[in-house]
C-alpha cells in the first residue's frame, strides 16, 4: 500500500472511530475507550509506516508485521484491517456475533487475516513479537516487528520477563509501544497500581525509550514512528511511550475509563458519530 | 526380581529419557534448519548442550522465564521455525499454563514444549517438582498433542517424529536412567499406541517409564498362568481408541498405569473410552490425589504404588470384576 498523506490518514481516522463505535454499538458490548484513544496508532502504521501485504501470509516473510498484545482493542484493529483490504469492510458487522471471525478478542481460530496470534489474556504479546523478530534475524529478513501494549498491562510479570530477554538478546528490530492512557478497569493507574516512571525503568531494562507526547496527533505519531525506526538496528530494542487519551474524538468518552468496557446507546452513538464524520463511506 | 523373570522385552543398557530427548534434538537440528531450542536455565538438566554447541545461531537462552519462553516459541513458530523448548515438566505446564492455552493451542502454533523431571521418579526434588498433574492440563487444550515415551530409544524416535508433527505438542520425559528395552530403530508413529505383548486375560495399558512395569508385571503375571496384553500408549493425545477398544473387546478388562495423579490422565481417557463403548472392568495405577516427596525413583514407585507389583495385584483385580 502507498504511504498515506497527513490529510488522508486524518480522514481515515475519522471513518475508523465511526467504524469502532458502530461495531461496539451494534452488539453492545466491546471496549471503546481505547480504539478510540489508539486510532491514530494503527492508522499511522497500517496507511504510511509498514511495509505489508493485505494478500495475508502467516510467516510475513519480507514484512513488517505487527502484533496487538492488549487485544480488547480488536474493533480498532479490524477496522484498520479491513479499510486496508486484509478482509472486506462488510465483514465488521459480524464483530463478536455468533460464526463471526470477528472474535470479541483477537484469534487466529477463524482463520481472519491479518491476524498471526491470539491476544487477550494480557502480557503474552511482547514476548511473541520478540521470538517472530528474531525468526526474522535467523532468516536475515530486515523488516521489523511492531507490537502494542496497554500501560495497566505493563502489570503483568510476563512484559519484564521478555523486557530484560530482548535486551540480552539485543533484538534490535523491534518497536513495541505503550498505550500511555493512564487508566485501567478499575480506575487511574495512578490509583489501580502506580508505573512510576515507565520511561526510566525501560532504560533501566536496557531499552531505547521515545516519548510520543500527542498520541492522538496524526503527525506526532508519524514523526514518532519514523524517529523509532531509525533506531532499530543499533543493538536495542526500542520502546515508544505513546501518550494518548481513552476515548480521544468524543466529547463524553474521552479522559475516562468509564469507557474501557461499555457500549453506547443509541442515543451516545448518534451523539459521538455527529462529531465524526464520514470520510470513506460506513460499512 | 526381574532379573530371574522371562521377560518378552529385556535390555542391556540404561539411560535416562530425558538423554534421548537431547540426542534426537541434536539429530532433528542436523536434519531441519528450521528446528530451534529455547531453554529456562536447564540447558544440563535437559540435555540441550549438545545442540546449543552444534547450532548457537539457533539456540536461545532465556534465562528463568517460561512464560516468555512459551511466548517467544509462539513467535518464532509464526515465523515458520520449528521450536523446542526445554524446562522440568512443572514449569513447562503448570507455571506457564494460560501462555500455552492462548499463545500455542489456541493460536494453533507449532511449538514442542518438552518437559522432563516430570513425575515421581524426578526422586529427591521432591513434591515441588514432581508435577503429577501435567498430562491431564495438557490433554485438555484443544489442538494439544500429548507425548509420553517409555525409554530412551522411543524418546528419541519421538523428538525426531515431532519434527513433521505440524501442531503444538507437549513431550514428556525423565530424569533418572531407566532400562532401554525398544528398539534403536523404532518407526514412531504419533497417536498409534503399540501392542508390545501380545494376550488374553486382561490388558495392560501402560505410558512413560511404567512401561517398563508393565513388561515386568506381565512376566510375573504369566508365570501365575495369567496372560497379559501389555499396550503402550505413548500417544496420550491423540488417543488411540481403537486400539483400545479392540484390546478390550479380547481381553474383557484393562489396568492403565502412568506416573501421574489418577485424575486427569490416560486411566481417565481409558475410563472415558470405556464407558462410552464397552464397559469393561478398569483398575487405575497412578497416584490417588497427593503430592509426592522426597526419595529415590524405586522407593518412590513402591510407596505410592505404581510398580509391577502393583500392576500385578491391579490386573488380578481387573480379572475378578469381569
Amino acid at each position: 500500500m502507498e504511504k498515506q498523506s497527513i490529510d488522508q490518514l486524518k480522514q481515515i481516522c475519522s471513518q475508523v472511530r465511526r467504524d469502532c463505535l458502530r461495531m461496539v454499538h451494534a452488539v453492545q458490548s466491546g471496549h471503546p475507550g481505547a480504539a478510540l484513544g489508539l486510532t491514530e496508532y494503527f492508522v499511522a502504521l497500517y496507511f504510511n509506516e509498514m511495509t505489508h501485504d493485505s494478500k495475508f501470509k502467516m510467516d510475513g516473510k519480507g514484512e513488517d508485521m505487527f502484533f496487538l498484545s492488549n487485544g480488547h482493542v480488536s474493533a480498532l484493529w479490524y477496522s484498520v484491517l479491513a479499510r486496508s483490504g486484509y478482509f472486506s469492510t462488510e465483514e465488521l458487522e459480524t464483530f463478536r456475533k455468533l460464526n463471526s471471525r470477528l472474535q470479541g478478542h483477537p484469534a487466529t481460530h477463524e482463520g481472519l487475516p491479518g491476524i498471526r496470534i491470539a491476544s487477550g489474556s494480557l502480557g503474552q504479546g511482547l514476548s511473541v513479537a520478540i521470538g517472530v523478530a528474531q525468526a526474522k534475524k535467523i532468516d536475515e529478513d530486515d523488516k521489523l516487528v511492531y507490537v502494542m501494549m496497554g500501560d495497566g498491562e505493563q502489570q503483568e510479570g510476563q512484559i519484564w520477563e521478555a523486557g530484560m530477554y530482548a535486551a540480552h538478546h539485543k533484538v534490535d528490530n523491534l518497536i513495541a509501544a505503550i498505550d500511555y492512557n493512564g487508566q485501567q478497569i478499575d480506575g487511574p493507574t495512578l490509583k489501580v497500581m502506580d508505573l512510576k516512571n515507565l520511561k526510566a525503568k525501560w532504560e533501566a531494562f536496557g531499552w531505547d525509550v521515545i516519548e510520543v507526547k500527542k498520541g492522538n496527533d496524526i503527525e506526532s505519531v508519524v514523526n514518532g514512528l519514523a524517529k523509532a525506526r531509525g533506531l532499530t538496528g543499533k543493538g536495542k530494542p526500542v520502546m515508544i511511550l505513546l501518550y494518548t487519551e481513552m476515548g480521544y474524538g468524543v466529547d463524553f468518552m474521552v479522559g475516562t475509563h468509564k469507557w474501557h468496557g461499555v457500549a453506547p446507546s443509541d442515543a451516545e452513538l448518534e451523539n459521538a458519530l455527529g462529531q465524526l464524520e464520514e470520510t470513506l463511506g460506513d460499512y | 526380581m526381574e532379573k530371574t523373570l522371562d521377560l518378552k522385552y529385556t535390555y542391556t543398557d540404561k539411560k535416562d529419557t530425558r538423554s534421548g530427548f537431547g540426542d534426537g534434538l541434536l539429530e532433528a537440528g542436523r536434519n531441519n534448519p528450521n528446528v530451534v531450542g529455547l531453554c529456562a536455565d536447564l540447558i544440563g538438566s535437559l540435555k540441550m548442550g549438545a545442540f546449543q554447541k552444534e547450532f548457537p545461531e539457533r539456540f536461545f537462552q532465556v534465562g528463568i522465564a517460561e512464560a516468555n519462553m512459551i511466548g517467544l516459541a509462539a513467535g518464532m513458530a509464526i515465523g515458520g521455525k520449528i521450536p523446542f523448548t526445554g524446562t522440568f515438566a512443572n514449569f513447562s505446564t503448570g507455571r506457564v499454563y494460560d501462555q500455552i492455552r492462548q499463545s500455542v493451542a489456541y493460536s494453533d502454533k507449532n511449538v514442542k514444549i518438552c518437559a522432563s523431571h516430570a513425575g515421581l521418579t524426578l526422586g529427591e526434588d521432591g513434591a515441588t517438582h514432581q508435577i503429577l498433574e501435567d498430562v491431564g492440563m495438557m490433554r485438555m487444550l484443544p489442538h494439544m498433542t500429548v507425548i509420553n515415551p517409555c525409554d530412551y530409544n522411543q524418546t528419541k524416535a519421538a523428538t525426531l517424529a515431532l519434527v513433521d508433527h505440524v501442531g503444538p505438542a507437549y513431550l514428556r520425559f525423565g530424569r533418572p536412567v531407566w532400562p532401554i528395552f525398544t528398539p534403536a530403530d523404532q518407526k514412531f508413529e504419533i497417536g498409534k499406541a503399540w501392542k508390545m505383548i501380545e494376550g488374553k486375560d486382561v490388558t495392560i495399558f501402560a505410558t512413560g517409564h511404567l512401561v517398563w512395569e508393565a513388561v515386568v508385571a506381565e512376566a510375573m503375571l504369566r508365570e501365575e498362568g495369567i496372560y497379559a496384553e501389555v499396550i503402550n500408549i505413548h500417544t496420550i493425545k491423540p488417543f488411540d481408541e481403537a486400539a483400545v477398544l479392540a484390546s478390550i473387546a479380547k481381553t474383557g478388562c484393562a489396568v492403565s498405569a502412568e506416573e501421574h495423579q489418577i485424575n486427569g490422565g490416560l486411566g481417565d481417557s481409558i475410563a472415558q473410552s470405556l464407558a462410552r463403548n464397552n464397559p469393561a472392568p478398569l483398575e487405575y495405577i497412578g497416584v490417588l490425589d497427593s503430592f509426592g516427596e522426597s526419595g529415590t525413583p524405586t522407593q518412590l514407585l513402591e510407596k505410592y504404588g505404581l510398580n509391577a507389583e502393583n500392576i500385578v495385584k491391579a490386573a488380578k483385580k481387573a480379572i475378578a470384576r469381569k
